[in-house]
């Protein structure tokens, strides 16, 4: 039993002080509480490529989501603040791509492939509309 | 007819996507850096160990330099070290390193265990510079030319193989060593 | 031994798969029944083979046996029983055998259940699961063979990864694959029509079973991924748009688009070629996703462990099944035009229109995840795309969708009126005012997309409830069938995920802050005290447990028990505490401890309204699928007619 609980407490203090955790960042204003999760959710974090910067434990998620709070405080809006991670990490770090240049055929796609779509629906369905009218006038 | 054979071809050029991405997919999780090409940032940082004396981006330039991010908690950072101690007992190039969110102690012990090939170490313990250098990893090295230029970023270990076609090419051409 | 006799079974089923390929084939041709009977014993021989297989490997997790490296790798002396079980398929070697598995017994149904097809068309199909299934076979014995030896034999194994030790493991996979997989037989069908050049009404009407089935357990699976992410991963996300969730999601739409273009091709006779081309792509769509998750493409959650070797193997598997089929469909699909005719607002038009929509749908998913991809290729950069692109433009589809989705259910077969039409759907319309309204005022933080999603969803579900109500009471002889009511219950559970889909990001709320013993903090009208943490041990973990109770307007809701876990492998893993509920989940979850003496937590608070309306929706739609597969008439004899339609009930062509 004993050596269960030193063992345990082993465990624990491994977990506490395996991290020299940030506090959870302080915000007065909801809305800009709201902001900071809606921003940070848009930015992908670069260590664990599979996560945003909001839910991400790596220590370089921790740095840079304070360093977005502490942008958000001095003043800065949402495109200063992307302007200022592109900067430095590329475009990869925006989970939403931009619309322009290189992204292009990527938002337009979708739009041009349904236009298309539509216009061979609208001769698919005259074509059958006018042999169903020919079909009546025979029968 | 012709028609019928658009899902054919469309397949096949994602065959040949997903080919290239396969030859691809070691790099797959590197990222380039937006800084070749363009000045360093700016920075001032005590020197590891004499936290009294500041080191400005300023005073780096006039000669090349290869930084070196590292530190003591980092595993590879070890394995790519007699690399490092390689390339600057040399003299092709001087090395820099910068130690990255470590404690002091922690540094120095590792240097002297280690072996400090640095010409010169500031110490970023907040990480912030290495932040505005881009740096998400360690360890990661960035070449600057005599005019304080990033002309090339290594992510991860910096290897013989990377020093003969990245770094030897571009000295040559500056025509310069420390 | 026995790990050596699960190889030999699978090498002999690699030989029967081979054989079942080949000989039923010519026997198909020459009309030789001995040779397409073989079809039929393969199937059932390679059944047993590979569930022997199957069973061997279980057997060795369960005994612990850490001489077969797979198990040695994925398991750990301490891991529960339960886990050993489900840790057979908790990484690729293990998880391809499941799906070799969950192929062959398909195969075996088809095999079983095909007594009233025709016995070329029979032998054909069977052939060609045969080949799919060697292929998969070769696959696995020569890159990915789960029975390997380690010598000398390992102390203890490394242990399963802790997110999978969790009963989302032991369910998800088995039922997603018996979709993806499934989808082989509707493939296997349409191939197998295109060969014998018998694309007739009665083939599709045979294959929509088959289609249902896959269909249903699909959504089930990408259903309980959702869920289990939810519970398990992420904070509280239910669907994140990655590579490996967009590679389930794509057949799942190409999918739906064939269900609804098999109902118009076994009813009118048209659509056939789409028909046939959506059969062929929902499939490929599956294999590509396999190829995504096992070839170290892309980055994602799920990734397996690659290696080039077995990338550049799925690759060529890839091409040459789905290159094929698609090279046959340009060469032997019917060429006239066939089927009755119909007029601009008729069933068929509304239909055509939304697979239209779903294969746009489809194609935006496809693009953008892929995208990162080409550029990367291309050296034009590296980019990301993510939930911001993938959920606008969802959003934006789902408009269109939605708004006809009730004239596609209304609309008559042929051709319709107008006027009609708008007068059916006048209450629909007032029922999704109703629920804008309703929406805007009781959830101000709603905004435009949660009422919209809202009024669209009351729309659709409105629909479906009156649409039933007038085919019970119309004509008390022709009650709806199981086809029909299944229809209506899986269009109903749409509305239902719609509610849920729109409503919970926008109306959630969430805090997280730093807690010790003693605090207390409101969120969304609940009371979250903190209580302190304390140690306990689990099988194969100890952790941190904390205690919250919640209260609303001073009465006890709940207690929550989150847990920061270590797990003897030395993972640190969170374990989200839950208080589920029909119109709202509370959600805890422990982050990491702030001092050394663990006494003060980051603290993650979620309160999630409507978030189980995506599920219980997801879950309808599946009993929907499984209800029309059990119809009565995909078991009735041919010659029965149920409405008035031309005799072409044979529409083979001659190529064009």
């Amino acid at each position: 039993m004993t050596l269960k609980n030193i063992l345990l407490a082993l465990a624990l203090g491994l977990i506490a002080a395996a991290t020299h955790a940030a506090d959870p960042l302080v915000f007065n204003d909801p809305a800009m509480e709201e902001r900071y999760n809606d921003l940070t959710v848009e930015l992908r974090c670069l260590v664990c490529q599979n996560q945003n910067l909001a839910d991400s434990d790596a220590p370089l998620a921790q740095d840079l989501r304070k360093e977005i709070y502490e942008m958000m405080m001095s003043g800065q809006d949402n495109e200063q603040i992307k302007t200022f991670m592109v900067e430095r990490y590329g475009d990869f770090v925006l989970y939403r791509p931009a619309v322009g240049g290189n992204t292009l055929l990527l938002w337009l796609m979708p739009g041009i492939l349904l236009g298309i779509g539509a216009i061979a629906v609208f001769f698919t369905v005259r074509n059958r509309n006018r042999r169903l009218a020919a079909d009546r006038q025979k029968g | 007819m012709i028609g019928r054979l658009v899902p054919v071809i469309l397949f096949l050029a994602l065959g040949v996507l997903l080919a290239v991405g396969l030859k691809i997919a070691d790099h797959k999780t590197e990222i380039p850096s937006p800084l070749i090409g363009k000045q360093m940032p700016e920075f001032t940082l005590p020197v590891l160990g004499q936290p009294e004396v500041m080191v400005s981006h300023e005073e780096l330039i006039g000669t090349p330099f290869l930084l070196n991010v590292w530190a003591s908690w980092c595993v590879t950072c070890r394995v790519e070290h007699p690399v490092i101690e390689e390339l600057a007992r040399s003299g092709l190039i001087r090395v820099v390193g910068l130690n990255y969110r470590d404690e002091e102690a922690d540094a120095q012990a590792w240097l002297a265990r280690f072996g400090n090939p640095y010409a010169l170490n500031i110490a970023d313990i907040t990480g912030r510079t290495a932040i505005d250098f881009g740096v998400y990893a360690a360890p990661e090295s960035f070449l600057v030319d005599p005019e304080g230029n990033i002309v090339f970023k290594q992510i991860g270990a910096v290897t013989p193989e990377v020093i003969e076609e990245e770094i030897v090419p571009r000295v040559r051409e500056w025509g310069k060593g420390p | 031994m026995l790990p050596e006799l699960g190889q030999i079974a699978l090498i002999g089923a690699l030989l029967i798969s081979l054989t079942m390929g080949t000989l039923p084939l010519i026997g198909a041709s020459n009309g030789n029944q001995k040779l397409m009977r073989v079809g039929q014993t393969g199937a059932i021989a390679q059944f047993f083979l590979i569930a022997f297989s199957f069973v061997i490997l279980t057997w060795a997790f369960v005994v612990q046996d850490f001489s077969v490296e797979y198990v040695a790798r994925n398991s750990n002396s301490l891991l529960p029983m339960q886990y050993r079980f489900s840790a057979v398929w908790g990484s690729h070697e293990g998880s391809l055998l499941l799906w070799e598995l969950i192929l062959c017994l398909w195969t075996f149904a088809v095999a079983i259940f095909s007594k009233k097809l025709p016995d070329d068309f029979r032998a054909r199909t069977l052939a060609v699961l045969g080949w799919i299934s060697a292929g998969f076979l070769l696959f696995v014995i020569f890159t990915s063979n789960p029975f390997g030896r380690l010598i000398p034999q390992a102390v203890d194994g490394l242990d399963l990864n802790p997110l999978l030790q969790d009963p989302g493991l032991i369910i998800h996979p088995p039922m997603l694959y018996m979709g993806y997989v499934g989808f082989s037989v509707s493939f296997a069908f349409a191939v197998a029509a295109l060969l014998g050049q018998q694309v007739t009404r009665e083939w599709v009407r045979w294959s929509r079973p088959w289609t249902h089935v896959a269909w249903a357990f699909l959504t089930l699976g990408i259903a309980l991924g959702s869920w289990w992410a939810y519970y398990e991963l992420g904070w509280g996300g239910w669907w994140f748009w990655d590579p490996v969730e967009n590679a389930s999601f794509m057949p799942w739409i190409i999918g739906t688009a064939l269900i609804h273009s098999q109902a118009v091709t076994e009813k009118r006779g048209t659509f056939r070629n789409w028909t046939l081309i959506l059969a062929i792509t929902a499939f490929s769509l599956c294999l590509l996703g396999t190829f995504l998750v096992r070839s170290g493409v892309l980055t994602s959650v799920h990734a397996f462990a690659s290696d080039p070797t077995r990338g550049v193997f799925i690759l060529t598997y890839l091409v040459v099944v789905v290159g094929g089929s698609l090279l046959l469909f340009a060469i032997r699909a019917p060429g006239m035009v066939q089927g009755s005719n119909f007029a601009g607002l008729s069933r068929e038009t509304l239909i055509l229109l939304n697979n239209l929509l779903l294969v746009v749908m489809a194609a935006m998913v496809l693009t953008g995840t892929l995208y990162p991809l080409l550029l990367d290729a291309l050296d034009a950069g590296k980019i990301s795309v993510g939930p911001p692109y993938f959920g606008t433009l969802f959003a934006l589809l789902l408009i269109p969708l939605a708004v006809l989705l009730p004239f596609g259910f209304y609309a008559r077969w042929q051709e319709d009126s107008l006027k009609r039409l708008l007068g059916e759907l006048r209450v629909p319309a007032f029922a999704a005012l109703v629920g804008g309204v309703a929406t805007y005022f009781l959830l101000p933080t709603a905004g435009g997309w949660g009422v919209a999603g809202v009024a669209g969803a009351f729309w659709i579900m409105a629909s479906c409830l009156r649409y039933y109500r007038e085919r019970m009471t119309a004509n008390p002889g022709q009650r709806p069938g199981r086809g029909e009511t299944g229809m209506i219950i899986a269009h109903f559970g749409v509305g239902l995920f719609l509610v849920g889909a729109s409503l919970t990001n926008p109306v959630s709320s969430e805090k997280h802050l730093r807690m010790v013993a003693g605090d207390s903090f409101e969120l969304a009208g609940y009371n979250f005290v903190f209580e302190g943490t304390r140690g306990v041990r689990g099988p194969n973990y100890v952790a941190d447990e904390g205690e919250f109770i919640v209260y609303k307007s001073g009465k006890r809701v709940t207690s929550l028990y989150p847990q920061k876990r270590r797990y003897s492998n030395g993972q640190v893993m969170t374990e989200a505490a839950l208080d589920p509920g029909l119109t709202r989940d509370l959600y805890v979850g422990l982050g990491e401890a702030l001092n050394e003496q663990g006494t003060a937590w980051a603290v993650r608070l979620y309160h999630k309204p409507f978030i189980r309306f995506i599920w219980i929706g997801a879950l309808l739609m599946m009993a929907g699928g499984f209800l029309a597969a059990t119809d009565r008439r995909y078991r009735r004899p041919v010659s029965q007619k149920a409405e008035t339609r031309p005799t072409d009930a044979n529409l083979a062509e001659a190529p064009a």
